[in-house]
């Protein structure tokens, strides 16, 4: 009880402010505070929506592109037989994998900018390599987002019995077949809790980005920060406040659809 | 306790038992040497015990014939076929780990029906053998189980359906009842013996527990430290060990202090020579080079009568049921067992004054041991 009333003042409160924001105008415009669609129906429209988007779009393409390169290097380091390698291997991404903001958006403008170390050895530019965009902002995002990843896989990787790769062999399985018909089924609840960390980390990433591509790349973040500080627009907070409650909208939609999954795939676990 | 079906004709192997021969068998790990030079054979449609000691190499001998190990040199071979390079999901070979093997999030039946699902068996068909496996084993009824809504003798059983779903040429069984009660464990030892005898399967059942080696084979291999060390049926492995290794790994062996005679083939003990069985070992390092040993007699062929006039003397007595297990203590104060019946109990109490008679044939010999000479065995 105790516990639920400290949910409920420390979510409630904020996200009831929110909300109220969200569907009301500013007190400062003639007539007060009144309820209004106005906000949600900007947040859903024009610059807004494309932000809103553009955020879905790289969060769950960063996060796909995590998870695929993560679970080879997770089972890589897992399997080491050299035990510091893998003990340093999964410290150093504990740390990288928080390894977000400024800084991060500083050493790949030094070594993959428009004048960073590795762009001008190599000429990437003339061949159409360009940092501040949708995929340069993927590839910082993977830089932090993979070590979070092989963090998340790694105790389920652990937990792979050797007596399962061997029993499957003992069957008639290939290595291929055990990974498609063992491994990866009973993994699936970790990829499916990973895979929606790492939306949800990118998704509402905000230093990395802001610090690197400034609005070239439209995400929802941005355009929160740019309305809250006025800077397209004055009078725009409660129109911040319904982007927020779009990002709350999108979180729940990724619940909708991974909550059922995770109950299927843990089927076995009851 | 469910019975097995009474029908196995449904899943008897096509072949006739096959045999599996380990030939020079040798494998190192870094500095540990897990295999020095095996050599066995395993006859057609035997149960075949792997008995010895923690670390002596049988589990590793059991994955070289899955295909799990690949030996150092040496090869195995199946039905006289050279099998060493073929990979492990060609085997043919059934296996069953000690525990936690079946995939988690399968059912028991689908656990079972794994193999033929990989070998493009159609559903329909796959799922009626699974049943009827299932139904061999006495788990028909637990189809639809998880392995984590199964107890441990359960696992034990769907993982014995698994690995026959494929009719394998050979069953290798790895320690699987080590993980269970004992009152399980001794069903299913019954269980899995009568069914390997029903399926007429070659078997190879790794333990470390010498009354499950003996209980349940028709040959048990005793191993030590990477070769083999005696393959004999378990009467002629107890009555008769070819070694004092043996001998003291299986069964329970009294010791008694003896001199070793000159000419190296005789040993003197209670005032008598007899025949050595074996060789004599010689003196070792800890011996302090006395070159004392201790002639090896199990506790039944110790006669014991009463006498007044005796040097040794009763000093405890277990009952064991049909016998009576005495522990006497010999004049120089080394303790022997004794089995007697024990309705001739009657004239040897604790505490009474006896003669100790050894049998007349060849006795196996080892190095004296310091301990209070009485129980040694596995
Ligand atoms: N994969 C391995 N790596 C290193 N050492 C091993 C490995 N497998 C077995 N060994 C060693 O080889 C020896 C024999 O092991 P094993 O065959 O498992 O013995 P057993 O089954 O008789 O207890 C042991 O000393 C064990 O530590
Ligand atoms: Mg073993």
């Amino acid at each position: 009880m105790p516990l639920l009333l400290f949910a409920a003042l420390a979510f409630g409160l904020p996200a009831g402010t929110m909300v109220f924001g969200a569907l009301t105008t500013p007190e400062t415009v003639p007539g007060g505070a009144r309820f209004t669609g106005a906000n949600m129906s900007a947040s859903l429209h024009g610059p807004y929506l494309t932000a809103l988007l553009g955020s879905v779009k790289l969060s769950a393409l960063s996060a796909l592109i995590a998870a695929v390169i993560g679970l080879p290097v997770a089972h890589a380091v897992v399997t080491s037989r050299f035990r510091a390698l893998r003990e340093s291997v999964l410290a150093g991404a504990g740390v990288l994998a928080n390894f977000g903001g400024v800084p991060l958006a500083f050493a790949f403008v030094a070594t993959l900018g428009n004048a960073g170390v590795l762009t001008t050895r190599f000429h990437l530019l003339g061949h159409g390599w360009n940092l501040y965009g949708f995929w340069g902002l993927t590839l910082v995002y993977l830089y932090f987002l993979i070590p979070l990843m092989v963090l998340t896989l790694a105790p389920a990787l652990e937990g792979l019995r050797r007596q399962w790769r061997e029993a499957a062999h003992n069957n008639g399985a290939s290595t291929f077949r055990y990974w498609m018909h063992v491994a990866l089924p009973i993994l699936m609840p970790s990829l499916l809790g990973g895979y929606v960390l790492l939306f949800g980390t990118a998704f509402s990433a905000y230093a990395t980005a802001a610090a690197m591509v400034g609005s070239s790349v439209p995400l929802v973040t941005m355009q929160i920060a740019d309305a809250l500080s006025g800077n397209v627009l004055v009078g725009q907070d409660n129109v911040a406040l319904a982007l927020g409650v779009d990002m709350v909208l999108v979180a729940g939609l990724v619940m909708a659809v991974q909550v059922p999954l995770q109950r299927r795939s843990t089927r076995w676990l009851a | 306790m469910t019975d097995l079906l009474t029908d196995p004709e449904s899943v008897r192997p096509t072949r006739a038992g096959s045999t599996v021969e380990f030939r020079g068998l040798r494998r190192a790990f870094g500095t540990t040497t897990a295999l020095d030079g095996l050599d066995l054979e395993v006859r057609p449609g035997e149960l075949l015990a792997l008995l010895g000691p923690s670390g002596c190499g049988k589990t590793t001998a059991l994955r070289t014939v899955a295909g799990f190990e690949r030996p150092d040199t040496g090869e195995v071979l199946v039905d006289g076929e050279d099998i060493t390079r073929v990979p492990a999901h060609r085997r043919e070979a059934g296996m069953v780990f000690q525990s936690y093997s079946l995939f988690p999030h399968m059912t028991a039946i689908d656990n079972v029906a794994f193999g033929l699902r990989m070998n493009g068996t159609g559903k329909a068909a796959r799922r009626a053998r699974a049943a009827e496996l299932l139904e061999l084993v006495g788990l028909a009824n637990h189809a639809a189980r998880f392995p984590r809504q199964l107890s441990g003798g359960q696992q034990q059983r769907i993982a014995l359906a698994r690995a026959l779903a494929l009719r394998p040429r050979v069953l290798l069984l790895d320690e699987p009842l080590s993980a269970l009660d004992a009152q399980v464990r001794l069903t299913l030892r019954e269980e899995i013996r009568r069914l390997q005898q029903q399926l007429g399967i070659t078997t190879l059942f790794v333990t470390h527990d010498q009354e499950e080696a003996l209980s349940m084979a028709d040959r048990v291999a005793v191993m030590r430290a990477g070769r083999l060390e005696q393959c004999a049926p378990p009467a002629e492995l107890y009555e008769r060990p070819a070694t004092a290794f043996v001998a003291n790994f299986v069964g329970v062996m009294s010791r008694i202090p003896a001199r070793p005679g000159a000419d190296g083939t005789t040993v003197g003990a209670f005032g008598r020579t007899l025949p050595v069985h074996g060789t004599l070992p010689g003196p070792v390092g800890t011996d302090g080079g006395s070159g004392e040993v201790d002639v090896l007699v199990r506790p039944e062929a110790i006669g014991v009568t009463a006498d007044g006039d005796g040097t040794s003397q009763i000093v405890g007595a277990t009952f064991l049921g049909a016998t009576t297990r005495l522990t006497v203590r010999l004049a120089g104060g080394a303790e022997v067992m004794a089995d007697v019946a024990t309705h001739s109990t009657a004239g040897l109490p604790v505490g009474a004054k006896v003669t100790l008679t050894l049998p007349d044939r060849p006795v196996l010999v080892d190095r004296h041991s310091w301990g209070n000479g009485g129980r040694s065995g596995g």
